[in-house]
C-alpha cells in the first residue's frame, strides 16, 4: 500500500495524519481518563460514558449558538466557556446519576453494566426528543480554522494543536488532583480499602459521588473536543465507547501514563492507517494489533507494581 | 466517655454479641481479653459502625452514635486500629497518616506524632505496604491519632509482634494516654501485655462480658483460666 509514494511523501503523510489524529487522541484520552477514574474508584463500568460525552458536545453546540446570536463580538472565545459549561453539565448529570442509580448497585457489577446501558438508551432518547434526530455541527471561530504551514507538504491544523494542549493541561490537572491533593488522597484511600477509609474519617459516599461526577465531567470536555471532528447526534457517543474501553484496557487500568500512551498509539494508528485504507479496514488492523499485544501482555502496557 | 449499653450484634441470623455493657472513663485504659472467636473484633467493628448494631446503644460523651456512619463516629472522637493493621499499602507512610487528617481538619502531620514514632519520619516517603509488620502497626496507630481521637480502639495490637516490642508498645500506649488524655480500649489475648497497660481488665466469652476487674488486686490465675482452653 505504500508502493506508490516516495519516501519524502510518506514522511509528510505520516506527519500530517499524525497531527490530524491529535483531536482523536484528545477525545480518546479524555474519555478514557473519565472511564478509568470511575472504574478504578468503584468498579463501575459506565456504559453511558459516551452519552455524557455527547451531552458535553450538545452544550458546546448550544454555547456556540448562543454566542453567535447574542455575543458575536466574543465568538472567538466561546470554546473556553463551552468547555467549562460542558464539564459542569456532564458532571452535574453524573452526580445525579450516582445519587439516583449507581450507589444502589455497588458490588453488583453486572447490574451496573445493565443499568448504565439502559441509562445510555434513555439519554439517547432524551437527546432525540430535545435536540432532534438530525446531527448538528458547530462553527469554529476563525482563528482555529487555519493551519501552520511547516514545510511545503506538511500542515498542522491549529485546532488540533489547541485541543491537544488543553487536553494535556486537563490531564495534568486530573493527575494533580488524584496524586497530590487532599481530595485525591481520600479517593485513593477509598479505592484501596473502602471500609478502612470510612474508619479513618473519610466520607466514602461523598468521595464516590464527586469522583463519579469528575469522570463524567471530563467526558463532557471530551465532548467539546469531539465537536471539532464529528457532527453531534443522539447516538454519536455510542461509536466511541468501544474505542474508549480499548484504550483503558490496552493502557492497563489504574495507570495514568498507560492511558496516555495507549490513547496516543490507538488514535495515531487509526488516523495514519485511514489515509491508506478504508476507515473500517484501519479499525480492523488496529484491533488485531491490540488483541495481539494484549495476548502477550494481558495486564496492559503499564501496570502498577506494589505489594498488596 | 464511651458508654456501651445492652449491645447486641449479629451477622445475619447468628447473634455474636449478646448484650454487652461497658463504660470507659476519660483517660482510662481498658483491656478486653478473650480467646479466638469470642467476639472481640466484632465488638470493635460494631463500635466503629462497620458491622450494624442489632439493638442497644453506644454513646460518646453522651452523644448517641449508634446510628452514625463510620466517618461520623470518627468525627465524634472514635479512632480505630484494626486487627491486621489495614494500612493503605500503595500510599506512602506520610499519605497514610494524612488520611486521618481529613477528620481533624489539620493540614500537615503534627510533629508530636512523628516524635512518638520516629521510625515513621525516617520512612515517610516509603510505600506503607513495604514496611515491616511492627512498623505497620505503628503507622496504623499514627493514622488513628491523626484523627484527633478521644477514644482509641485497638484490636489485638500485639498480634505477630515479638515480646520485647510488645513491652515497648505498652509504654507507648500509656505515653499516648498521658500526653493526650484520651481513653484506650484494647482487645488482647496476651495477658502480660494487658496487665502491663490496662487500668481495668474485662473478659469476653461467647459474646458476653464475664469478668470485669480493676488492675489493682486482679487475680491473674482466675483471668488466665479464661484464656487457656
Ligand atoms: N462476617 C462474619 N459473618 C459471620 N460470622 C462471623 C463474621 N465475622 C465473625 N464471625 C463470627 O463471630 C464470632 C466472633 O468473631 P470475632 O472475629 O469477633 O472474634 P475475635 O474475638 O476477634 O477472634 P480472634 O481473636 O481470632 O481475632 C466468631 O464465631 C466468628 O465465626
Ligand atoms: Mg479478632
Amino acid at each position: 500500500m505504500f508502493g506508490d509514494y516516495s519516501l519524502g511523501d510518506l514522511a509528510a503523510i505520516f506527519a500530517m495524519q499524525g497531527f490530524a489524529g491529535l483531536i482523536l487522541f484528545s477525545v480518546f484520552l479524555l474519555m478514557a481518563l473519565g472511564l478509568a477514574i470511575i472504574f478504578g474508584q468503584m468498579g463501575v463500568i459506565n456504559m453511558a460514558h459516551g452519552e455524557f460525552m455527547i451531552l458535553g458536545a450538545y452544550v458546546t453546540w448550544m454555547t456556540s449558538n448562543f454566542f453567535q446570536a447574542y455575543l458575536p463580538a466574543l465568538f472567538s472565545g466561546y470554546f473556553f466557556v463551552a468547555m467549562i459549561l460542558a464539564f459542569l453539565a456532564s458532571g452535574a448529570l453524573g452526580m445525579l446519576v450516582e445519587w439516583g442509580l449507581i450507589r444502589h448497585l455497588y458490588k453488583r457489577p453486572l447490574d451496573t453494566l445493565l443499568a448504565t446501558w439502559g441509562l445510555s438508551l434513555i439519554l439517547q432518547q432524551c437527546y432525540r426528543s430535545i435536540f432532534g434526530a438530525r446531527e448538528v455541527g458547530v462553527d469554529l471561530p476563525q482563528w482555529m480554522l487555519g493551519s501552520f504551514q511547516v514545510t511545503d507538504a506538511i500542515q498542522i491544523p491549529i485546532n488540533g494543536v489547541f485541543v491537544m494542549c488543553l487536553t494535556i493541561l486537563i490531564t495534568c490537572a486530573v493527575a494533580y488532583v488524584l496524586y497530590w491533593s487532599r481530595w485525591g488522597r481520600q479517593v485513593r484511600a477509598v479505592v484501596q480499602n473502602r471500609v478502612m477509609a470510612g474508619a479513618v474519617g473519610i466520607n466514602t459516599e461523598r468521595v464516590d459521588r464527586y469522583t463519579f461526577a469528575l469522570g463524567c465531567g471530563v467526558a463532557g470536555i471530551a465532548g467539546s473536543a469531539f465537536t471539532m471532528i464529528g457532527s453531534t447526534g443522539p447516538t454519536s457517543g455510542q461509536l466511541y465507547i468501544v474505542d474508549t474501553f480499548l484504550v483503558v484496557v490496552f493502557g492497563g487500568a489504574a495507570s495514568l501514563v498507560g492511558t496516555i500512551a495507549s490513547a496516543f498509539t490507538i488514535s495515531q494508528a487509526q488516523s495514519t492507517l485511514e489515509f491508506f485504507l478504508s476507515g473500517s479496514m484501519a479499525k480492523v488492523l488496529t484491533l488485531l494489533a491490540i488483541v495481539g499485544i494484549l495476548m502477550l501482555r494481558p495486564q496492559g502496557l503499564f501496570s502498577l507494581k506494589v505489594r498488596k | 466517655m464511651l458508654a456501651i449499653s445492652n449491645l447486641h450484634v449479629a451477622y445475619g441470623q447468628s447473634e455474636v454479641l449478646h448484650g454487652l455493657n461497658v463504660a470507659v472513663s476519660p483517660g482510662e485504659i481498658v483491656a478486653i481479653m478473650g480467646r479466638n472467636g469470642m467476639g472481640k473484633t466484632t465488638l470493635m467493628k460494631a463500635l466503629m459502625g462497620i458491622v450494624p448494631t442489632k439493638s442497644g446503644s453506644v454513646s460518646m460523651n453522651g452523644v448517641e452514635v449508634t446510628g452514625l456512619r463510620s466517618y461520623e463516629r470518627v468525627a465524634q472522637g472514635l479512632a480505630y486500629v484494626p486487627q491486621g493493621r489495614m494500612i493503605f499499602s500503595a500510599m506512602t507512610v506520610e499519605e497514610n497518616i494524612e488520611t486521618g487528617l481529613v477528620a481533624s481538619g489539620g493540614k500537615a502531620v503534627p510533629r508530636d506524632i512523628y516524635e512518638l514514632f520516629p521510625v515513621l519520619l525516617e520512612m515517610k516517603a516509603r510505600r506503607g505496604g513495604n514496611l515491616s509488620g511492627g512498623q505497620q502497626q505503628q503507622l496504623a496507630v499514627a493514622r488513628a491519632l491523626a484523627t484527633g481521637p478521644k477514644v482509641l480502639l485497638l484490636d489485638e495490637p500485639t498480634e505477630g509482634i515479638q515480646p520485647s516490642i510488645i513491652r515497648e508498645m505498652a509504654r507507648t500506649l500509656k505515653r499516648i494516654r498521658d500526653e493526650r488524655r484520651l481513653s484506650i480500649v484494647v482487645s488482647e489475648q496476651v495477658l502480660s501485655f494487658a496487665l502491663d497497660v490496662a487500668d481495668r481488665v474485662l473478659v469476653i466469652e461467647n459474646g458476653e462480658i464475664v469478668r470485669d476487674d480493676p488492675r489493682a488486686g486482679i487475680n491473674e490465675t482466675e483471668v488466665a483460666k479464661y484464656l487457656s482452653i
